[in-house]
């Protein structure tokens, strides 16, 4: 195997980020106008618009912030401005990001208007990105990755190819300290015991499988109108060939490989605390949803394979595509970092794949933008648990 | 030699077509990667890219087998090497 070191920003926690951003993060969906006009004035810093952040309450609330304080403290960040209505969940932000020893400082409209806000705001920005474009990279152990994965717009070849590409990639870098993250807990039904049979231990197979019941209780089973067809699997999905949810899921699946065990079962974007290895996080099956939540669980860079041709990214962290649907990657081709449509026509190994997939991320870490990155997809969407007060 | 389709496992009683423009009438060979045999299936139907073939004749309400295990199940008489998709074959589940 290729080398098991990487380039990275190492930030004052010890953990290590692969992107130097000045986030300029907007509590609420009020503040999304004076954090683009501070990204317009400071150039090369990053505003994070979003839709939620008022009369929210409960675990609803809860995650808001977790998902908020999550995305500033993510190592890809070197620093962040946060800009609220009102100062009170304002300060609750920045005190959340600041534990990681950051810089961090919060703004606030009310009294002050959007004018004044920006302007102060735009001076610590100017002094937070100075200070940033300093930083350098040095090299780390693999082991100081933390890498997540999802698949979207998935058909066939994502289960036969892409999928178990990752899977090898999962495998070789579980064996390696490497940190990792799958989730998609509604997209795992039909396979949820074989999932729960790669839990390390009974206990952790058990918390997969109530979280995975809870899901189908709560959310499917009072919503649902019809068998979900269209939605999952998806319109994508279906003129992929995939049929049913449970193909989809076995699919999905391989994306784990074949040895490595998850460890443990995280709240959506809640912070893995049990050492290196594999976790699974609860997360809904939409692309721009899952990835704001590993995100802002601290996970840096993201393996997404695809078989129609899903267009994600995400602002904070880089977003890897690899295809085999040889067609996909003939025609969508400024989207596709790695082409593994060569498994397809047995011109290429699983193992091979792998290898190409690992070099492709370690790539990405040193700083090779993505194609994501390139078309400046940034989704980064909230996942609203039920509606505001 | 060009492989027109692959069988995840032995079992399995659908293949995935994975190239383009497959025709009625058409000698399709298949790879079943788990066991690394090769079989070869009339083709009945067009078969999109991706979509599936029966592998054996599958009488409506049989349980679908793909990765070894239930995908779902048919909701007609499907004969031997024809497309297996929405318009013959349900989840289970929802």
């Amino acid at each position: 195997m290729a080398a098991q070191s990487f380039w990275g920003y190492r930030r004052e926690n010890g953990r290590v980020g692969i992107r130097n951003h000045v986030v300029i993060l907007p509590l609420d969906d009020l503040s999304n106008a004076a954090c683009e006009a501070v990204a317009n004035n400071i150039k090369g810093t990053l505003a994070l618009p979003h839709a939620y952040g008022r009369l929210q309450f409960g675990e609803d609330l809860e995650l808001h912030f977790r998902t908020l304080i999550g995305t500033g403290s993510n190592p890809n960040v070197a620093a962040c401005i946060v800009i609220g209505i009102e100062p009170s969940w304002t300060g609750r932000i920045v005190d959340g990001i600041a534990k990681t020893g950051k810089p961090v400082e919060g703004f606030s409209i009310e009294g002050n208007g959007d004018l004044n806000t920006i302007a102060a705001a735009s001076r610590k920005a100017h002094e937070f990105l100075q200070r940033a474009s300093e930083l350098r990279r040095e090299e780390r152990s693999i082991s100081d990755l933390f890498l997540s994965t999802k698949c979207g717009e998935s058909d066939t070849t994502s289960g036969l190819a892409s999928n178990p590409t990752v899977g090898e990639l999962i495998d070789k870098f579980d064996a390696l300290g490497v940190t990792a993250c799958f989730g998609e807990t509604s997209e795992l039904t039909g396979a949820e015991k074989d999932c729960a049979a790669r839990a390390a231990t009974p206990e952790v197979g058990e918390k997969f499988l109530n979280t995975w019941q809870a899901y189908m209780d709560e959310v499917i089973e009072p919503n649902k109108t019809s068998d979900l067809s269209e939605s999952q699997p998806t319109k994508g999905n279906i003129a992929g060939g995939l049929t049913t949810i449970e193909e989809k899921a076995f699919g999905n699946l391989q994306k784990i490989g074949k040895r490595a065990k998850f460890i443990d079962v995280l709240g959506p974007a809640e912070e893995p605390n049990k050492g290196p290895g594999l976790y699974f996080m609860d997360t809904s099956s939409a692309a721009a949803e899952c990835g704001t939540l590993q995100a802002a669980a601290g996970f840096v860079v993201h393996l997404f394979p695809t078989g129609q041709g899903n267009v994600i990214g995400n602002p904070i962290e880089p977003v890897i595509k690899l295809t085999a649907n040889p067609r996909t990657a003939r025609t969508m081709r400024e989207h596709v970092d790695l082409d593994v449509s060569g498994i397809l026509r047995r011109e290429m190994t699983l193992d091979e794949a792998g290898d190409a997939l690992i070099d492709i991320t370690l790539r990405t870490c040193n700083g090779r933008l993505t194609c994501a990155e390139v078309l400046g997809h940034r989704e980064f969407v909230f996942t609203k648990l039920y509606r505001s007060a | 030699m060009i492989t027109h389709f692959l069988v995840h496992d032995k079992a399995d009683t659908v293949g995935v077509v994975v190239v383009e423009n497959v025709q009625p009438g058409q000698a399709l060979t298949g790879w079943i990667m788990e066991t690394d045999e090769t079989i070869t299936v009339k083709s009945m139907d067009t078969i999109p890219l991706g979509h599936k073939i029966a592998l054996t004749d599958i009488e409506e309400g049989a349980t679908l087998i793909k990765y070894g295990h239930d995908i779902g199940r048919s909701v007609a008489n499907i004969g031997k090497g024809h497309h297996v998709h929405v318009h013959n074959a349900k989840t289970k589940r929802w």
